[in-house]
């Protein structure tokens, strides 16, 4: 009756093509080193924020610049809930991450989605880097120089994940994996739905659907906290997996990164921040070791990328397979059916 | 037809700085009439139907629906109240089918929960169906809109109005950019409709107007210069001079 949603995969072998790459990264640290095992966490958690963005630029066709800031709040929080040199418990540390997170982007969102375009870039980016200030020039969180923080406890019913030393890194690797697959699976869900569809209807034409009855600005303003409540996910994470925060992850620079991904891995695909982040990450390791000027080589590449493969690398033959949906209507019929308007 | 009216508009202005686009327009729009509205270019038209359709605010004056004033209601909850538009230029969703077309518009104003699955929304897609069926376009459902003739998304826009299940239609220019023989079809339907809906048609094409329309009326620079049957519209002075020339 009614297609895939569009950023969804559009056959079968799409699909198993998004599977393949959750196993490859499930069977991954079995066959390289912990170094890489490291760089792969930092690339899934950038996957996630990346995919939290994903929810307003691909699907809403909003571009925000302060998501960084609600992903770095969330790692404050945990920082803050977490006693002194004690770890806090996971099943605490991420509702309230999410939560906290949830309610700015509530604050953010309600202002910022009164504006349009250009505007509402900059509001977004206004307040996001207020937020940036808080933790910049202010004592809290140990100020511009950050703070360490035990890292939560991935714990249930009073037994606590104990690994030994040499696989201590798997924790927090699978940790962010399972969360990206359910991320993953959660907004496939969510842009299946008739609010995806709104949201799709809103990216492609917004005057048309406000014309049609829709109360836009509740429904963007809903993605909105949405969108922020799983970059406070990404958060939580990072602050998990690193153990420190400092205001460096709370600023602009990491939603404009977000934003990178997205156009390296495709605007057009769920999947596409996640291949984006994990590319990313990557050149910026082969560039580590080309250069030492590495930001001028990634952002050639990425030049190049985008307008070579304007898709993205999701975006590459991946419309083939949507054509080739069977007609059932094989006439076109140029005058109204039998009966006509009644 | 009704005495009272379904829509209204009393002395409704709107000004664009300097320029009077809309000036102490009264009017009345009754169920199962259908009522033209024309005049030359910029004479107002399609501000007056913005100012209907809540996309404007009026500068002074009031609209009512079934006698509430909704001068400030805003545009997508005048859908709720059962207004509906259909614009001059098409105005589809091009890349997705005629059906999910139709069936967004249905979404708007049905009940119940956003967070059900689109393929599982059935009630949705038979409203939708209903509407595409009323339009002439039943076989079009499953055609990408984009790919639909000129014709057929007009009648796309017109299915797309009638999915919300609205009481006043407004339609702008539903005939812009038609052939003769896809004119004759969206007669036939627009009579249809404006048995059982208030219509509002703005129209260009004079022949046209004076074989569908129950009433008419003439703008001018935002003024109404004469309202009323088409016969004797057609015989008003001023609307000679003013607008159909050597015409009549």
């Amino acid at each position: 009756m009614t297609s895939t949603a569009r950023l969804l995969p559009q056959s079968t072998l799409g699909w198993l093509l998004v599977a393949t790459l959750f196993a490859v990264l499930a069977v991954l640290p079995m066959l390289t080193s912990i170094y890489t095992v490291e760089l792969v966490t930092t690339a899934m958690i950038a996957a996630m924020f990346a995919l939290s963005v994903q929810l307003l630029t691909g699907a809403t066709g909003l571009v925000s610049l302060g998501h960084g800031a609600l992903y770095g709040l969330a790692a404050y929080i945990v920082y803050f809930l977490s006693p002194e040199g004690n770890a806090a418990p996971v099943w605490l540390t991420l509702p309230l991450a999410m939560a906290g997170a949830a309610v700015a982007a509530l604050a953010m969102g309600a202002l910022s989605l009164r504006t349009k375009g250009f505007f509402f870039l900059m509001v977004t980016l206004a307040f996001g880097q207020m937020i940036y200030f808080v933790f910049h020039d202010t004592k809290i969180g140990g100020g511009t120089d950050g703070a360490y923080l035990a890292k939560p406890l991935i714990s249930a019913f009073g037994a606590t994940l104990e690994l030994p030393r040499r696989q201590r890194p798997l924790g927090p690797y699978y940790a962010a994996l399972v969360q990206l697959i359910a991320m993953y699976l959660g907004l496939a869900w969510l842009l299946s739905t008739l609010f995806g569809r709104v949201l799709e209807g809103i990216r492609a034409n917004e005057h048309r659907m406000t014309a049609i009855g829709f109360n836009t600005y509740r429904y963007k303003l809903a993605a909105f906290v949405i969108s922020g409540a799983l970059a406070g996910a990404a958060g939580h994470m990072w602050a998990l997996h690193r153990g420190f925060v400092n205001p460096e992850i709370v600023g602009w620079h990491k939603s404009a990164e977000a934003l990178l991904m997205i156009l390296l891995g495709g605007l057009g695909t769920l999947a596409g921040p996640i291949v984006g982040a994990l590319a990313y990450t990557g050149l910026g390791e082969m560039a580590q070791l080309i250069t030492e000027r590495k930001l001028l080589v990634e952002g050639l590449v990425i030049l190049s990328v985008v307008l070579i493969l304007p898709k993205g690398i999701t975006g590459i033959g991946w419309r083939k397979t949507t054509l080739a949906k069977p007609a059932d209507e094989p006439h076109e019929a140029t005058t109204p059916a039998a009966g006509g308007p009644s | 037809m009704t005495d009272r009216a379904l829509l209204a508009t009393r002395n409704l202005c709107r000004n664009f700085g300097g320029l009077k686009a809309v000036r102490d327009v009264t009017l009345d729009f009754r169920l199962g009439q259908l009522h033209a509205v024309i005049g030359p270019n910029g004479a107002g038209k399609s501000t007056f139907v913005n100012l209907l359709a809540g996309e404007l605010p009026p500068s002074s004056g009031t609209v009512l629906l079934d006698g509430v004033d909704i001068s400030h209601l805003a545009a997508h909850a005048r859908v709720h109240s059962g207004i509906a538009r259909s614009f001059q230029r098409t105005n589809i969703f091009k890349d997705l089918s005629a059906l999910e077309n139709v069936r967004l518009a249905a979404q708007a104003v049905a009940r119940g929960g956003v967070f059900k699955r689109a393929s599982a929304a059935v009630a949705l897609v038979e409203m939708a169906q209903a509407a595409l069926q009323r339009a002439g376009l039943p076989w079009a459902a499953h055609h990408i809109a984009g790919t639909l003739s000129h014709g057929a998304q007009r009648q796309l826009e017109i299915a797309m109005t009638l999915a919300t299940d609205p009481k006043v239609l407004l339609l702008d220019e539903p005939l812009a950019g038609m052939g003769q023989e896809e004119g004759e079809r969206i007669a036939t339907l627009l009579k249809s409709l404006a048995q059982d809906h208030a219509v509002l048609l703005i129209e260009h094409d004079m022949d046209f107007v004076f074989k569908v329309a129950d009433v008419m009326t003439v703008l001018v620079d935002g003024t109404v210069i004469a309202s009323g049957r088409p016969a004797d519209v057609r015989t008003n002075k001023d609307v000679q001079i003013a607008y159909l020339g050597g015409h009549a």
